[in-house]
């Protein structure tokens, strides 16, 4: 585990004290023995004056060019099977002029170096790419600009008379080349030019290809390495039992002495709504968790957070059902209310959508170690390690400087890992570090990963429609009802709506003359959380298949009443053509296919993180359930850098989308959730999958994200469908929570 | 207990009620084996027993004492195992790779009983769990190391 292990002071390198060893030093210090030196001049000038970091520039913070012509790089994103190690490969390779296979990508540290969104990080929102692009092409073009005057200086030749192909410098008058390894060193004592050139589009080797994933291999032989798998020396195991409701803590354990002589027993501990036992192994501490009998008092009035004793699910959409209220405006065209009044038909409906869990497959874990040094260590999942850091240095009582954080590749997240108070194992772990005075590897059973994972919200849509006499709609409102995570983990105005809550429902691009979109906040008991593609994975899913409402009752067949309103739109216009060219032509059935079986198709809308994505879903009934045969998507994230990974991701979000419009529910009584596993909670099986049909659409708008909007086509598509053979509308999911039957269709 | 993993043999001293996958993973330090759900509803777990593909979360220690183990780690030494990482890697199979060591062990035993499964039988025995929906990659990748 020497790898892990960190000097206790870096004092005689003559570097920066004063800033964390894995901050942008960290990266220096690195360097430095490999020979690709942060530049003396700027690691001093930071210490001594602390300009500000512009993140995103400082080429040795991100790239160490080996002597064997690898390229070790500091991915400002985690990796956790969207593809972004491979990408961000690809767009830095291109311009470094290095093979992308070449790469070796890791998680970079806490630091300013790698703020890039927006002052921030956070690998979410589908950004990571869209955001860094320009300055991860930027930095690459920079590295190769020093390579280039380090080879002038050490071949004695003009600058201008030099060239690079993949890996090296070379001459071409003199014949003569040199590696980039063996020019590393001499490279990075120069100072980073300030401007570079790019270069063309039409150039690029990587850049737009399906380049075959870094990762593919380790991931294929169980070589690569997740939270749950690190170990250090000395380490003991950690399993905690959670207070089954969120407030309560833990009184006198009757049986504290047995648990505590179980084979391999270390300890017990009390911590903030748990109890926990340390182990010579996981499953010994598990199983000594699970024995603990303990007595747990209720929480006191005013507890943050404390899930009431009475929540129930069934009682929270009620509630918001009920709620009183045109809520507040979030995005308003014209005057819906009087076009609604002199509308000659009306169509109104009432949406909702259950809590989702995130059911990423490997558990929450973390493993701590404090340092002789007074610094500690922490191997964990995040999606935000200045976040993570700042926050495990409060519960450590350290300074952040003295938080060590290796962010370890992610097994799934779909916005599980960002910072959720108490659903992160983290605090736990250092908890019991601190207490027991060993290194503690904490690891959540999968029933407790369910009982503390942060939600994706529950929430209502109620939406009036008005047509005119040509079965057209002239007046469209819409009120969302319920919270959303962004108001509530980044701040919410009481007198502004969280777009959170209203993403999908507003920002769709229909030509409806007079349009009022609301929302009524409700504080949600649960602890909510970002669930991959966020608002947009259930406000989509309302407004889309209200829209099918619309047409319905219009008389409108909905694929041409979506291609007619959006005449002046031409970008997605062009699109909703591209999913029906890719499925053979629209048709909306019912049919009957090869099989004998009754289809339909159901077509959806959706312009989630800068992309704009349609989708078109054909399905059966079988047995009171939906079968979705096939899907088709074309999807037009403006440009592109890998279509493969495009492809993979898309399918990914077709699996997840469809997995929540079938079965997803996280349902609550008596405050207490009743699944705990995926025997309660289903998530989509393998014969549920159905085959998956992409078509990228570059139309050269700015670059949109690419790991979340291929999911909230997926349930209003599959819904329109399946309405069509039921002849109902069909208002909530998932699907499986009513037994379908085929309508006179 | 003696215990025969990967063609070598290892004595663990372990209550013999112990889930396989937790003496693979913390008493051996073979961490390739995944766990996601404790209760055989995943198959994140999955190893072969005497080539059987076997979640070894819900398989106590005792019962596997002298049989023929073989996990992720030891994939590539094996023929058919090979193929199916090719198959894999040709595929570009993972995303989060969590459920994958799994998922290539479920098929490696697929392929050790039925060298050209149909369609049917892929869907048999491919059964585990992926939340990244890498499914139709899977079946694809069975599909190419069957003909490989
Ligand atoms: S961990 Fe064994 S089946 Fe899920
Ligand atoms: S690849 Fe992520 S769970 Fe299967």
């Amino acid at each position: 585990m020497n790898d892990m292990t960190v000097p206790a002071q870096a004092s005689s390198t003559g570097a920066p004290l004063n800033l964390s060893r894995r901050g942008f030093l960290g990266a220096s210090l690195g360097a430095l023995v490999l020979g690709v030196a942060l530049p003396a001049r700027q690691a001093r000038a930071q210490q001594a004056d602390a300009p500000a970091i512009k993140p995103g520039t400082r080429v040795n913070a991100f790239l160490e060019i080996r002597p064997d012509g690898t390229v070790l790089f500091r991915s400002p994103f985690m990796e956790g099977g969207q593809g972004i190690f491979t990408a961000l490969a690809q767009i830095v390779g291109e311009e470094l002029d290095v093979e992308p296979t070449q790469f070796v990508m890791e998680p970079a540290p806490p630091g300013p170096d790698y703020l890039l969104i927006g002052g921030m990080r956070f690998t979410g929102g589908s950004m990571s790419v869209r955001l860094s692009y320009d300055a991860m092409r930027r930095l690459g073009a920079a590295a190769r600009q020093m390579l280039l005057q380090a080879a002038a200086v050490q071949l004695g030749v003009p600058l201008a008379e030099l060239t690079t192909e993949p890996g090296r410098v070379v001459h071409a008058a003199s014949g003569r080349s040199l590696a980039y390894g063996d020019l590393a060193g001499a490279a990075a004592a120069l100072p980073v030019p300030e401007n570079v050139t790019l270069r063309e589009r039409a150039d690029f080797r990587w850049i737009g290809k399906p380049f075959a994933r870094l990762d593919i291999h380790a991931k294929s032989t169980g070589k690569a390495r997740y939270a749950i798998d690190q170990t250090v020396d000395d380490m003991l195991y950690g399993a905690v039992q959670h207070a089954r409701r969120l407030g309560m803590e833990p009184g006198d354990i009757s049986n504290e002495a047995q648990v505590r002589a179980m084979p391999g027993v270390h300890s017990v501990h009390r911590l903030p709504g748990a109890v926990a036992v340390l182990a010579n192994s996981w499953w010994r501490a598990r199983r000594a968790a699970e024995a603990l009998e303990v007595n747990w008092t209720e929480p006191a009035s005013g507890t943050a957070n404390a899930m009431p004793a009475d929540f129930s699910t069934e009682g929270h959409l009620a509630k918001l059902k009920a709620m009183p209220g045109a809520g507040l405006d979030f995005e308003t065209e014209g005057d819906a209310a009087a076009a609604l009044a002199g509308a000659t038909q009306k169509v109104e409906a009432v949406y909702d959508a259950p809590y989702l869990a995130h059911g990423q497959l490997e558990p929450s874990s973390a493993l701590a170690r404090f340092n002789a040094d007074g610094t500690l260590e922490l191997w964990l999942p995040n999606q935000a390690p200045e976040m993570f850091q700042a926050d495990a240095a409060k519960v450590a009582g350290l300074s952040p400087d003295k938080v060590i954080l290796h962010s370890q590749l992610l097994g799934g997240f779909f916005g599980r890992h960002f910072l959720y108070t108490t659903a992160n194992a983290y605090p736990q772990a250092i908890l019991l570090a601190k207490a027991s005075g060993r290194p503690v590897k904490l690891l959540w059973s999968r029933e407790e990963e369910f009982l503390r994972d942060a939600l994706r919200p529950m929430a209502v849509a109620r939406f009036r429609a008005g047509l005119d006499a040509n079965g057209l709609p002239v007046a469209y409102e819409a009120v969302a009802v319920g919270e959303g995570p962004a108001g509530r983990w980044f701040g919410r105005k009481t007198d502004k709506v969280d777009s959170s809550s209203v993403e999908g429902i507003a920002g769709k691009p229909y030509a409806i003359p007079n349009r009022r979109i609301a929302q009524i906040h409700v504080d949600d008991p649960m602890i909510i959380g970002f669930w991959r593609s966020v608002g947009h994975s259930m406000n989509d899913f309302f407004s889309e298949t209200f829209f099918d409402e619309m047409a319905d009752a219009g008389k409108q067949d909905p694929y041409a009443l979506r291609l007619r309103l959006l005449a002046d739109k031409p970008r997605h216009k062009a699109l909703l053509e591209a999913v029906a060219d890719l499925s053979g032509g629209w048709k909306r059935g019912p049919f009957t296919a090869q099989d004998g079986t009754r289809r339909a198709r159901g077509v959806a809308m959706a312009s989630p993180f800068g992309s704009e994505v349609a989708t078109i879903a054909e399905v059966s009934l079988r047995d009171g359930e939906v079968v979705v045969h096939d899907v088709w998507v074309a999807i037009d994230p403006g440009s592109i850098v890998n279509p493969a990974i495009i492809n993979a991701q898309v399918n990914s979000a077709v699996a997840l989308g469809l997995s929540s419009a079938l079965f997803e529910e996280a349902v609550y009584a008596e405050g207490v959730p009743r699944a705990r596993n995926y025997d309660g909670y289903p998530i989509l099986p393998p014969d549920r999958m159905p085959k998956v049909h992409v078509r990228i659409v570059e139309s050269g708008a700015p670059m949109g994200g690419i790991g979340e909007p291929g999911v909230p086509g997926v349930p209003p598509a599959v819904v329109n469908a399946a309405s069509v053979l039921t002849g109902k509308r069909i208002r909530s999911l998932p699907l499986s929570k009513q037994r379908l039957s085929a309508g006179e269709g | 207990m003696e215990l025969t993993i990967n063609g070598q043999t290892h004595q663990v001293d372990i209550e013999p009620d112990t889930p396989l996958l937790w003496v693979l993973r913390d008493e051996l330090g073979m961490t390739g084996t995944k766990y996601g759900c404790g209760l055989a509803q995943c198959g994140a777990c999955t190893v072969l027993v005497h080539g059987q593909a076997t979640r070894s979360c819900v398989t106590p220690v005792e019962t596997v004492a002298g049989a023929k183990i073989m996990t992720i780690e030891a994939i590539e030494t094996d023929p058919v195992g090979q193929k199916v990482v090719e198959a894999w890697v040709a595929q570009q199979v993972p995303q989060c790779g969590y459920c994958q060591s799994g998922q290539v062990m479920a098929a490696t035993a697929l392929l050790k009983q039925s060298a050209r499964p149909t369609d049917e039988e892929i869907a048999g025995a491919m059964v585990n769990l992926c939340r990244c929906g890498t499914y139709n990659a899977i079946a694809a990748a069975v599909r190419e190391a069957a003909q490989a």
